[in-house]
């Protein structure tokens, strides 16, 4: 008898597939119905980033481009400014005139995150970023910066161990974005060659 | 009740039945996406609807609304002719099938046709023209392989079926699916006809085209089969006409091997509680059918072909010789 004839007869093999997909029938389903409800994520799961503040509402980020090299995606984009002294931008003598990040080329590894020497560029568990326009994943500083009256944003090793509570705000963020100006800086092929690195125009 | 005319209650009737039966199909529909799920740790289809009730409501619209194409190679006439054939074929069937009885003898059931299986087979047969005549009107590669093997295997199963019917109707001396059911008053058939039960079981897998026989629209190999250039309604016909045989052959199931509308152990069931009885087996080979499609993967198509002609049909010819002589040796016995 040939291979195939055995097993086409082979009765108990079929009544033994009957019974396991029986009995899965009543298991218990892995499904999270996702929109409806949230997974609790990594407690250091990497997400979207947020540009930190201190607690007087200086910026922390002093555009020294650290964060743009260590970046392995070539996603980040800063370009930095002196401060003025009837307008300080950041404690320290320089902030970012722009910082804009590609999430399209980001790979969310977090090296950003460890290179920065003032903790400012932070990686949040905010993971819902979809969007029908290509240029609305170039976040700018507009909806990087952690507003003002939202606080100084989250440390890095205080990381919220789930879903932010605001979560929705990346989504409101994202339809009143002017998806344009996220191309001013990073733009790369004819934008850097009219700025030079490290200096604004 | 005479003066009301006999064309005006078959309609009343017909019209009846035809709203049950199409109900039951969206319904079978939801349950296999269900069952399915279940069996694969999937909640199935949960959006629309409390637990997705209306799912079949949402598939009819999203049918419907959808682009009818026809491609620039298709023969017009014959392919969008074809999905109505298999759909009114599929229909047709339920105009004799019984599903319950009065006490008085009279039937649940639209017509009562003296060869009442043997029209039901004819239905199923034309029904396949509707599957191969989509395959070669389609005009393009996989749904012609898709009709031709359709059409071999119509042949080679439609034979043991067949087969493994006749020793029913030799133990119930009749065609007519009433007296069938009325000769299992005390035993189901599925008891001296045990072996002709799991064939009629099989080649009414393959007759339906549902998994593991389902070869004709195999979408991994033929990329939907006979329907792969089907879109919109015409592609809901099919699938309306598909679960509506399943729907047809587990009925038949019902009628020929488990005492139709019969309670267990000679129980004595009319009207509703017949009905009851009969829905309970019917959906129990629904449901069987759903089972397996989820348990066992697609034979290949040699195999399916040497199954059939050279497991089934000698099986079932040797089971209908020992009825045959079993009834003529005691014919007091059946």
């Amino acid at each position: 008898m040939s291979d195939h004839r055995k097993n086409l007869f082979n009765v108990g093999a079929l009544v033994r597939g009957l019974t396991t997909t029986f009995s899965y029938m009543f298991k218990k389903k892995p499904t999270v119905q996702y929109p409806s409800v949230m997974k609790q994520h990594a407690p250091r799961f990497h997400g979207l980033h947020e540009l930190r503040r201190y607690a007087d509402g200086k910026e922390r980020c002093i555009g020294c481009e650290l964060c743009a090299i260590a970046c392995q995606a070539n996603a980040i984009t800063v370009i930095g400014a002196e401060n003025s002294p009837e307008d300080r931008r950041s404690p320290g003598e320089r902030f970012a005139a722009r910082y804009e990040i590609d999430e399209l080329r980001c790979i969310f590894c977090g090296l950003c995150e460890e290179a920065c020497p003032t903790d400012a560029i932070v990686l949040t568990p905010r993971f819902e970023m979809a969007d029908y326009r290509r240029g609305a994943f170039v976040y700018a500083k507009d909806r990087l910066l952690v507003p003002p009256e939202a606080g100084v944003g989250t440390p890095p090793d205080e990381r919220p161990n789930g879903i932010p509570a605001d979560l929705g705000g990346v989504f409101r963020a994202k339809d009143t974005v002017d998806i344009t100006a996220g191309y001013e800086a990073t733009h790369r092929g004819h934008i850097l060659k009219d700025h030079t690195r490290g200096g604004a125009a | 009740m005479s003066s009301v005319p006999i064309w005006l209650i078959v309609l009343i009737k017909a019209i009846i039945v035809l709203f049950v039966v199409i109900t039951v199909f969206a319904y079978s529909m939801l349950a296999e996406r269900k069952v399915m799920g279940w069996m694969q740790l999937r909640p199935g289809p949960n959006r629309v609807g409390p637990w997705g009730l209306l799912q079949p409501a949402a598939d009819a619209v999203k049918m419907m609304f959808k682009e009818d194409l026809t491609p620039e190679t298709a023969d017009p006439l014959i392919y969008r002719l074809a999905p109505f054939i298999s759909l009114i074929c599929a229909m047709g069937t339920f105009a004799i099938i019984p599903f319950s009885a009065n006490k008085d003898g009279s039937l649940w059931a639209v017509g009562n046709v003296n060869a009442g299986i043997l029209l039901v087979f004819c239905m199923t047969s034309i029904g396949v023209y509707g599957i191969s005549l989509a395959g070669w009107a389609s005009g393009s590669k996989f749904p012609l392989l898709g009709s031709v093997r359709s059409t071999a295997q119509m042949i080679s199963y439609e034979l043991a079926m067949s087969m493994s019917v006749i020793g029913v109707l030799i133990l119930a001396g009749s065609t007519a699916l009433s007296d069938i059911v009325n000769a299992q008053y005390r035993v189901w058939f599925i008891i001296p006809q045990l072996v002709g039960f799991v064939i009629y079981l099989i080649t009414a897998i393959a007759e339906t085209n549902r998994a593991p026989f389902d070869l004709v629209e195999a979408e991994t190999e033929l990329v939907g089969g006979f329907h792969t250039e089907y879109s919109g309604l015409r592609f809901g016909l099919f699938f309306i006409a598909e679960y509506l045989n399943m729907i047809t052959v587990s009925c038949l199931a019902t009628l020929l091997f488990l005492g139709g509308w019969n309670g267990p152990f000679g129980l004595p069931s009319f009207g509703l509680l017949g009905l009851l009885w009969f829905i309970i087996k019917a959906g129990f080979f629904l449901f069987f059918y759903i089972w397996l499609r989820s348990t066992l993967p697609r034979f290949r198509y040699d195999r399916l072909m040497a199954f059939g002609w050279k497991v089934l049909l000698p099986v079932a010819t040797l089971n209908l010789i020992l009825t045959a002589v079993a009834v003529a040796v005691w014919p007091t016995h059946v």
